[in-house]
């Protein structure tokens, strides 16, 4: 790392960096806990370094402590952050306020969200720059538009005049990215500036992001939760969990030699060996051309899709958002009522619209979601939620629906001390589990999984996996399974669908799909998905065949 | 301007002039409703017989509801609200030197109140859960839970009696200078202004603190931006709406519920005017006033939803 180096100051020195927060439980009493345990680390000029980790694991909170902010009562109790050769955490607010937006620039994670809508681009990008005197209004405008040229945005002379509500997320993201640069500071720190695209958009702004870098010379954190992105980037990559380090090296060390088995096991790839199912003499559920729209027929969301599903086994769907995945469970449960074409269930018609279907239709097809703590009821218990749906389909109360609700938490892997505790209390992989064992208490044949994996870490998402998968073993249930995550679908899909635009441009068996020639689209979507090799997004870049949608 | 956004307010605008023409009905359905026959009340106890038929022949009282009501709505299109039964004067007349006042109070009202509460608002923002948030709401929701009429008399006693600052009684006529009509609206307008500071205030507050959870406002604070600079620059613009509407509001009261205050400082406003005809039981003056009224808080109100609208980029700027 400092070897040969040993001489040049770094630009970044962070000393045994402690961080606390006080939670407030409820019915507690508030009590501290520490974030960041004594986490030290150093970053040249001009390098970039990964920070990963799973969720909690502390790399926002580290991140944004060189910019000496904490988030949401966040307090830096303990360390030194040493940059260029002065420590930050010593001087007030004032001394916090120069530099930022100054010496440290920040990209969020949803750069949607981080514009504000009121102000034209130009505006926001150029705002630091003014602030802190380093540019006139002209010359920083100017510097602006370089960046937009450089971060390959369209029209870089006039996109400033825009307002973030009329620019892709990808787009936005850059622009994101140029507002960093714009005012020429010398770290900025990446907070998973790619998490929350497509994955053949993220392709696009991470390559903006590391040509940006390579021409700058600025120094980078790069802050994400896939080791795949980030050892596309970082010259050198820190592991964190749980507010501690576990390994800090180059990254060819991390990705290909790996010291701590907790590295090991990020690292290794999950993917789940699922032998495909060979497809059941008939499909159970067929959707038949169906087409759909929104707004009374204006924006056609679904244009003739044919799908089925058989009994006991997997259809993936997959595509970027916007695709239609969503809008065809929407179809199929009936909350989005067809245009045209229909959904046959047991060989007779489904009806079109969900209040039409009777209770037996309705307890045949059940739904997982993405955001699990919205889909369940924070007043309620782990057990009145899944009570709820044999109470209701099956009319099963008293003691004999506790045993149910025991057998169904014991199938999903957890304890009988869950029935009493509310969604707050547990994790984000527990949540989802919950929703599972609901729509389980159902018995339905099929169950729509919209994105079930898609808000989890991995190691998480990986164990939701496998659960999805015995369960199917042991209760014959059918599962829609639409994701945007190409290895999601190698783990558990039997036939995949892949959508573009609203149609299903490729359909059949894993195998078939998945083998070559593909489509164009396919290709884009199969060669988009980061590989854990260096030079990876170069060759990516270089091979592809069609630019993606969310440009 | 875009056409949705000139669409979408001619609806407003068309749905405000809808909204009056129903008021304009239940006001005159209303007023029919009261007993009472017009001219009894204008010719009195000793009418005879003879010339109440022929009084409510001139002044078409047989004629069906609907064609009184067709003639009643005419007239005030036209300008002419009737007569006053009480002093058989053109209403429309006194009415204006009146509204003129009752603006003229809540104009200045205004001008003190809504920029003193929204700098407070921000003000408290800046300092939230601080003791100068804390004294801020204290003293505004004191100064809103008082009765008006107390603050109108605790005014009068401090500034008129004992320091005799200002007079006690703000009489104004036609002609009157302006100096001399701003010092006798001194007192009325601080206690309009008192009762009215609170609820925009608080309005500001929470309307700022909504959209300072949001993550442009931390991409301002990493910016560099002063904590001043970010709830002016980048919270503000984006709590607007819900001020505007709040603001509105507190106008529209400022112009249509001053009775009390009129009452007090014995100010010549439509408050006190209305108050008068009603015990009169004057029943034109008091149609010709609730549709005043109306008109002024549903034209506020417009202008509201239209400041909403285009305060919205993603309207004033589709895609």
């Amino acid at each position: 790392m400092a070897d040969g180096k040993a001489k040049s100051t770094p630009l970044l020195d962070i000393r045994n960096l402690r961080i606390e927060a006080t939670v407030y439980p409820p019915g507690e009493a508030p009590k501290t806990i520490t974030l960041v345990h004594d986490v030290s680390l150093t970053l040249e000029k001009g390098k970039v370094l990964g920070l990963i980790g799973e969720s909690g694991a502390g790399k926002s909170t580290i991140g944004l402590s060189s910019m000496g902010y904490g988030r949401g009562g966040v307090r830096i109790t303990g360390g030194e952050v040493i940059l260029n050769g002065r420590d930050i955490l010593k001087g007030g607010k004032d001394e916090f306020r120069k530099l930022r937006g100054r010496e440290v620039c920040y990209v969020a994670q949803s750069a949607a969200a981080a514009f504000n809508p009121a102000h034209r681009l130009m505006d926001q990008v150029v705002e630091a720059t003014l602030l802190h005197g380093t540019a006139t209004r002209a010359d920083a405008e100017k510097r602006a538009v370089a960046l937009f040229k450089k971060l390959s945005l369209p029209n870089p002379e006039t996109i400033g005049e825009r307002f973030p509500h009329q620019v892709s997320g990808g787009q936005l993201q850059r622009v994101m990215t140029a507002m960093a640069l714009c005012s020429e500071p010398d770290l900025i720190v990446f907070d998973e500036p790619t998490t929350a695209l497509d994955v053949t958009t993220q392709i696009d702004v991470l390559s903006a992001i590391k040509d940006a870098i390579r021409d700058t010379h600025v120094a980078a954190l790069y802050i994400t939760h896939d080791l795949a992105v980030v050892a596309q980037v970082s010259d050198e990559i820190m592991v964190l969990r749980h507010g501690r380090l576990v390994e800090w090296g180059g990254t060819r060390q991390i990705i290909k030699e790996p010291r701590q088995e907790y590295t090991n096991a990020l690292v290794s790839v999950h993917e789940i060996e699922h032998a495909e199912q060979n497809p059941g003499a008939t499909p159970f559920l067929s959707v038949k051309n169906v087409t759909a729209a929104y707004g009374g027929g204006q924006v056609k969301v679904l244009k003739n899709v044919s799908v089925d599903i058989y009994p006991g086994q997997t259809l993936a769907v997959v595509g970027e958002s916007g695709s239609g995945k969503s809008t065809l469970a929407r179809a199929i449960t009936g909350l989005l009522p067809p245009e045209q074409g229909n959904v046959t269930f047991d060989g007779r018609p489904l009806a079109n619209r969900l209040a039409d279907r009777p209770k037996e239709d309705l307890r045949q097809l059940q739904m997982i979601y993405q955001m699990a703590d919205v889909a369940m009821n924070p007043r309620q218990t782990v057990g009145t939620i899944i009570g709820r749906p044999l109470e209701f389909y099956f009319g099963i109360r008293g003691r004999e629906r506790d045993r149910r609700v025991a057998e169904l938490l014991d199938e999903i892997e957890m304890g009988k001390g869950f029935v009493d505790r509310y969604p707050a209390e547990l994790s984000g992989g527990q949540k989802q589990r919950v929703c599972i064992a609901r729509s389980l208490a159902a018995k339905p044949k099929l169950i729509i999984c919209d994105e079930v994996t898609s808000a989890l870490d991995p190691l998480v998402a990986n164990g939701i996996l496998k659960l999805l998968l015995n369960l199917q073993q042991h209760e014959k249930v059918a599962y829609l399974f639409i994701t945007h995550d190409l290895a999601t679908v190698k783990s558990i899909a039997d036939s995949i669908a892949v959508m573009y635009r609203g149609e299903v441009v490729r359909y059949g068996s894993k195998s078939k799909v998945l083998t070559p020639p593909f489509d164009a689209y396919t290709d884009l979507l199969l060669s988009s998905v980061p590989e854990m090799e260096i030079g990876w997004l170069e060759k990516a870049i270089k091979g592809r065949r069609m630019a993606s949608a969310g440009n | 301007m875009s056409s949705p956004i000139l669409k979408l307010i001619a609806q407003r605008i068309a749905l405000g002039i809808l909204l009056l023409l129903a008021i304009s009905v239940l006001i005159f359905a209303g007023t029919q409703i009261l007993p009472g026959d017009v001219a009894q009340a204008i010719l009195g106890q000793s009418a005879t017989p003879e010339s109440l038929a022929n009084l409510r022949e001139q002044l078409g009282l047989n004629d069906p509801a609907y064609i009184r009501y067709f003639h009643w709505l005419g007239g005030v299109l036209t300008g002419d609200l009737g007569t006053a039964m009480s002093s058989g004067q053109d209403i429309a007349t006194s009415i204006k030197g009146r509204l003129w006042n009752t603006l003229f109070l809540a104009f200045w009202a205004a001008i003190v109140a809504v920029p003193l509460a929204i700098i407070l608002g921000l003000i408290a923002v800046r300092y939230r859960n601080g003791w100068v948030d804390k004294l801020i709401s204290g003293l505004a929701l004191a100064s809103t839970s008082f009765p008006e009429f107390f603050i109108g008399y605790l005014l009068v006693y401090f500034l008129a009696v004992k320091w005799q600052i200002f007079p006690a009684i703000s009489t104004v006529y036609d002609g009157m200078p302006f100096g001399e009509r701003m010092q006798a609206i001194a007192l009325p307008a601080t206690a309009l202004t008192l009762v009215v500071l609170a609820h925009m205030m608080r309005m500001t507050r929470a309307a700022i603190l909504n959209v300072m959870q949001s993550a442009y406002v931390e991409t301002a604070e990493l910016k560099g931006l002063s904590a001043f600079s970010v709830i002016r620059r980048h919270a503000f613009p984006n709590a607007i709406a819900p001020i505007i509407n709040v603001v509105m509001l507190n106008l529209a009261y400022l112009i249509v519920g001053v009775v009390v205050v009129e009452v007090i400082f014995v100010y010549p406003g439509m408050g006190q005017y209305l108050v008068d005809h009603v015990t009169k039981r004057d029943v034109p003056v008091v149609q010709a006033v609730g549709l005043i009224f109306a008109a002024v808080y549903i034209s506020l109100n417009i202008i509201a939803d239209i400041s909403a609208i285009v305060a919205n980029p993603r309207l004033r700027h589709p895609k």
